[in-house]
């Protein structure tokens, strides 16, 4: 029985690229990995925002209404869902004038009760030492 | 010898990384690691068969198949790869397509994971 942790870096932008959402997706797919490996076995998934990516967190997106798309808000929500560890760069919040109550921050409509969490850059550093693989997105 | 998977999710048009990789997975083999290659998002533009080779692109379908008879292991995401109309009876020959699950089991005995994220 082991574990392997991985680490996904969100640092693009949401809407201009493909990569926030397939960050996220992958991470979701962490849910369903032990059919592929040995019983016991797992593979978790933390997910963190830094530098442009905390712009994916900003709460009422309206990919729905103008793309007929799933939000990237909606997918931080099934991420919660799911407990997985959202980590959101305080520094890189401030630095684009953003604060807790800009960006999403449960999946309480969902049932969700796991948050996302604001956190210094430091933190994000200690969960990047600590993952066995980290993904930049 | 050791497991390197690599993640791609460039397209195979537009940008080079999916070039750099299939050199990458190349030099691998051939020092006798094991390799596995998840293509996602663009870079599922790569399982497509059939495509023509022009000297200003991109082509990969050669390398790839002399990779794969030497043991790559590649697959492409399904659901990337639909919501491109890239369907299976148009996938080349060998390429495994799986949901996202299997990329994420692929790091779980890889000894390095090179992630190249799409543009």
């Amino acid at each position: 029985m082991a574990t392997k942790k991985l680490g996904f870096i969100i640092q693009r932008p949401p809407y201009k690229s493909e990569n926030p959402k397939l960050a996220i997706t992958h991470a979701i797919a962490s849910q369903s990995v032990e059919v592929y490996l040995n019983e016991g076995d797992l593979v978790t998934a933390d997910i963190a925002f830094i530098g442009d990516g905390v712009l994916n967190c900003k709460k009422d997106q309206k990919a729905m209404d103008i793309y007929k798309l799933t939000s990237t808000e909606t997918h931080i929500k099934m991420a919660l869902l799911l407990d997985l560890k959202v980590l959101v760069c305080k520094e890189d919040l401030d630095r684009f004038g953003l604060t807790e109550n800009d960006i999403v921050l449960n999946a309480e409509e969902f049932g969700g009760e796991t948050t996302v969490k604001i956190v210094p850059f430091s933190e994000i550093n200690k969960m990047m030492e600590e993952v066995n693989h980290l993904l930049f997105f | 010898m050791g497991k390197l998977t690599i993640g791609c999710f460039s397209s195979l048009i537009g940008s080079m990384n999916l070039d750099f990789a299939i050199k990458l997975c190349a030099l691998a083999l051939e020092k006798g690691h094991k390799v596995d290659l998840w293509v996602s998002g663009n870079a599922t533009m790569l399982s497509i068969k059939g495509q023509k080779p022009f000297k200003d692109y991109s082509h990969l379908e050669k390398p790839l198949k002399e990779l794969m008879a030497k043991g790559l292991n590649v697959a492409v995401c399904e659901a990337c790869a639909e919501a491109r109309g890239y369907h299976k009876d148009n996938t080349l020959e060998g390429f495994k397509r799986h949901s996202m699950d299997w990329y994420l089991a692929s790091t779980f005995d890889a000894d390095r994971v090179l992630h190249i994220g799409g543009e």
